[in-house]
């Protein structure tokens, strides 16, 4: 068969690309909410600058990491409704008949999320930097940046891949926008780790792996190569990579049932 | 009259029935406020820290005034989903031409968003207390506090229905949904007035949600300040939207 | 790709067993000539669409064989997707592409790159009738142009089997015969073997070659319509009493010549006749003897439904309207467990 799987991911991801694009509410809002919350944070929390230890006297570069990982949820959140669609009307039905394996089914979905995040997250730095956010780390940190990107998206849409292929529900999907939310906020997204005062949330914030996704892009953003933090991020979202792709390969199997 | 709040009290035993019966209307109305308090105090009490944080009552009882006022706006535009819900699946249609007069339909709504906030100002404040949530406020400051913020909830009632009214799809949800967030993160959400500095400021000094927040917590403080004020902009803002919501009333009879 | 070893459907006690429910299969044997247009008529219910689900290998059998192209369809399916064509009960459209971006798609999925790509998307378009429409997004589409297209994705990699579960379903007639006639030519010009489920009898009737009649996950009936409708051989008889008060004298000298049955005009009575025609003449000498006046009075040939009736003692239409859903909502929960 000409083509092949390449021809087919490539295919299914332009599909997802497409998809996204003429649906405005899905490209506006990405870009705009992290935005926006940033300008709130950012002048809303200005004062925390001045506390003894705050890493940095710009608390919109501190908190420019957190819209990267936020726009990395946002993306997969729409992208997986998407997807449960095509369960829910058949339309993965009409893909399971013809020749594409079930991986390429995913990794054509993730090809497209991928594009989409990365545009999103190009948005970002784009905004940061015409607000005078200088990347300690330089141009070379830009590049690593996007490939810890590339490994927060991919932490997030497997397990986004999971719930729709699992559950076959848009609302299901839909429903852990609040729970990734939730991670979010019980994070160090808006105060250092060792400035959060509460006990029980500096124990929270440790545990939760969505900590060392912001403090590596962080890192890259406010101190240049810390590579404990690069390294503990890019060890986060791989884990979460890791199991999120097999639950989803595992959903995957169950959902197709094909022969 | 009677016939107004026969239809108001239909239209509110609908909302509310679904409300207290449906776990997935119950729990995000009583979840988001609760995780924001949790978040905020939790996360960010350090910044009490900050060299000019003057606040008598503690970090927890400032962030409980904004999310009593948080959590009284959004029980408003919840409620505005559901109007637009109701428009989408043809239920309004039905109502519209059941009620001899429909400006019950409108005070129901607004009556069930009360309800519905109340709820949820109940377990907010019980979890505060449980929080040791320090109160230097009398009873009648107290009472002032949730007054304004019942203010706060009509008016973001009507605010969402007049868009509802006008749009009637689920899909104005965001149009609804996005000014009432930014008026309230343009106000002193993490510290008071004085300590936000540059653009914000100049934001926040303008926003009428901020003299509510800061009346709020110069009322739970027992310190009150600008509590004339606050109550006059919630009554204005009320007056504002009534016309608003009346008019929304108006267009979706003419759209038939 | 190794050419088909031939264009036939066969199943052996095939069987479909969902975790709460009864068999919505039950031991179905069948075979499909290759080149035959199979119709498969059933109520809501019935099990066609887990019948088809099973033949096109999207759900395993949960006992039996089947072989579709030669290919058996539990361990060949791979083989048996690449020969078969499929357009489902749900058109299963993105609403957000194009009709040619649909096909793009689907041709991509079977390997049609470059230029074969676009020649062959403007034939599909063109013979479905969607040359003008291709271009928009398919959420602008009627449910006629829906099925068109569906149609023309089943035959982008030109199968040699194809299976249709009730393409016209919710269709207006216009749009309708226009799929019966496109369906008729894949099977007359281009000997495609087409299996296709229905609950409409005058699309069986006209279209298929053969019938298989389907009522709770069994065969009860198989035969070209003609043969199926000669075993019954009982016309039914109708007719409308001039005077509505003599509704019950018209019933009374009516039912002895057959049994009563239902499905006709208002106000009407009808009953199959137990033998053949000869009967309407001495039908009517008898009413004429007993003074009752008639307004209308007809005969009608025995229908697939007369068949069904005889079979299974219910009329094919509405029989099965409730079931339906528990077949839909069991083959969904099958497929999410």
């Amino acid at each position: 068969m000409k083509g092949g799987p390449l021809l087919q991911m490539s295919t299914l991801g332009r599909r997802a690309v497409i998809r996204t694009a003429r649906q405005p509410a899905n490209v506006i809002f990405p870009l705009i909410f992290p935005m926006l919350l940033l300008a709130v944070n950012a002048g809303g929390l200005k004062a925390a600058t001045s506390l003894p230890g705050f890493p940095t006297n710009s608390f919109l570069a501190f908190a420019l990491a957190v819209p990267f990982v936020q726009g990395a949820l946002l993306a997969t959140i729409n992208a997986n409704v998407e997807f449960a669609r095509d369960v829910q009307t058949g339309f993965l039905n009409r893909l399971a008949l013809t020749p594409v394996r079930g991986i390429v089914l995913l990794l054509g979905q993730l090809g497209g999320l991928l594009t989409i995040a990365l545009v999103q997250a190009g948005f970002y730095l784009a905004v940061g930097l015409a607000f005078g956010v200088r990347l300690a780390s330089g141009v070379a940190g830009a590049l690593v940046l996007i490939v810890l990107e590339t490994v927060i998206v991919l932490g997030f849409a497997g397990l986004g891949s999971w719930a729709a292929l699992r559950t076959g529900s848009t609302e299901a999907v839909q429903g852990l926008f609040p729970v990734f939310f939730v991670f979010l906020f019980l994070s160090s997204m808006n105060m250092p780790r060792n400035l959060i005062e509460a006990d029980w949330f500096r124990w929270v914030a440790t545990v939760n792996p969505v900590s060392y996704l912001i403090e590596a892009v962080r890192s890259l953003v406010i101190e240049g190569w810390n590579w404990e933090a690069i390294g503990l991020g890019f060890a986060a979202g791989g884990a979460l990579a890791v199991v999120g792709f097999a639950l989803a390969a595992h959903a995957l199997i169950r959902r197709l049932e094909r022969t | 009259m009677s016939d107004t709040i026969a239809v108001a009290r239909a239209v509110s035993w609908r909302v509310l029935h679904k409300f207290f019966t449906d776990p997935t209307f119950l729990l995000p109305s009583i979840a988001f406020p609760l995780f924001f308090f949790t978040a905020f105090v939790g996360g960010l009490s350090g910044i009490s820290k900050v060299p000019g944080f003057d606040f008598p009552a503690g970090y927890t009882a400032f962030q409980f005034v904004f999310v009593l006022l948080q959590s009284a706006a959004f029980a408003g535009v919840f409620t505005g989903f559901g109007i637009a819900r109701d428009f989408e699946s043809g239920f309004m249609r039905r109502l519209m031409l059941s009620a001899p007069n429909r400006s019950g339909i409108l005070l129901g709504y607004t009556f069930s968003a009360l309800v519905r906030w109340l709820t949820v100002a109940v377990i907010i404040t019980v979890v505060a207390v449980l929080a040791r949530m320090e109160v230097h406020g009398s009873g009648v400051d107290l009472v002032g506090l949730y007054t304004l913020a019942l203010l706060l909830n009509v008016a973001g009632t009507l605010w969402a229905t007049g868009v509802a009214m006008r749009l009637r799809t689920q899909q104005a949800a965001p149009v609804m949904q996005m000014p009432v967030f930014l008026i309230l993160f343009f106000a002193p959400v993490y510290v008071p007035l004085d300590l936000l500095k540059g653009w914000i400021h100049g934001v926040a000094s303008v926003n009428p949600v901020t003299a509510l927040m800061e009346a709020g917590r110069g009322l739970i403080s027992g310190q009150p300040e600008l509590t004339l004020a606050a109550f006059a902009i919630a009554l204005g803002l009320i007056l504002g939207f009534s016309i608003w919501a009346l008019r929304g009333l108006r267009s979706a009879e003419a759209a038939g | 790709m190794e050419p088909p070893r031939d264009n036939s459907i066969e199943a052996h006690e095939l069987v479909r067993e969902f975790k709460k429910g009864p068999r919505a299969v039950d031991g179905i044997d069948l075979r499909v000539e290759p080149g035959e247009i199979y119709g498969f008529l059933g109520p809501n219910g019935a099990g066609k669409s887990t019948t088809v689900h099973m033949l096109t290998t999207l759900l395993p059998p949960t006992a039996g064989t089947a072989r579709v192209a030669g290919y058996d369809v539990v361990k060949e399916g791979p083989k048996v997707r690449k020969v078969i064509g499929a357009a489902l009960q749900e058109a299963a459209l993105d609403p957000y592409l194009t009709g040619r971006e649909h096909l793009r798609l689907q041709m991509a999925m079977h390997g049609i790159t470059g230029e074969e790509r676009q020649r062959r998307s403007d034939e599909l378009l063109m013979r479905v009738g969607l040359t003008e429409a291709a271009d928009r997004k398919v959420k602008g589409y009627s449910g006629g142009m829906k099925r068109r297209l569906d149609l023309a994705l089943a035959l982008v990699h030109r199968p040699r089997i194809l299976f249709l579960d009730e393409p016209t379903t919710g269709l207006d007639i216009q749009s309708r015969t226009a799929l019966w006639v496109e369906v008729g030519r894949l099977a007359k010009e281009e000997g495609v073997t087409v299996f296709l489920t229905t609950q409409y009898l005058e699309e069986a009737d006209v279209l298929a070659d053969r019938v298989g009649i389907i009522d709770h996950g069994r065969i009860v009936a198989e035969g070209t319509p003609e043969q199926l409708k000669a075993e019954i051989a009982c016309s039914t008889v109708e007719a409308v009493p001039a005077d509505p008060d003599e509704h019950g004298a018209v019933a009374a000298v009516l039912e002895r010549f057959g049994e009563p049955t239902t499905g006709f005009r208002p106000g009407s009575i009808a009953v199959q006749l137990a033998s053949s025609n000869g009967d309407l003449a001495e039908i009517v000498r008898t009413l004429d003897a007993e003074g009752v006046r008639i307004s209308h009075l007809q005969i009608h040939d025995p229908t697939l439904d007369d068949v069904f009736l005889a079979k299974t003692g219910r009329h094919l239409e509405g029989a099965g309207e409730q079931e339906g859903d528990q077949e839909a909502d069991e083959v969904r929960e099958s497929a999410r467990a």
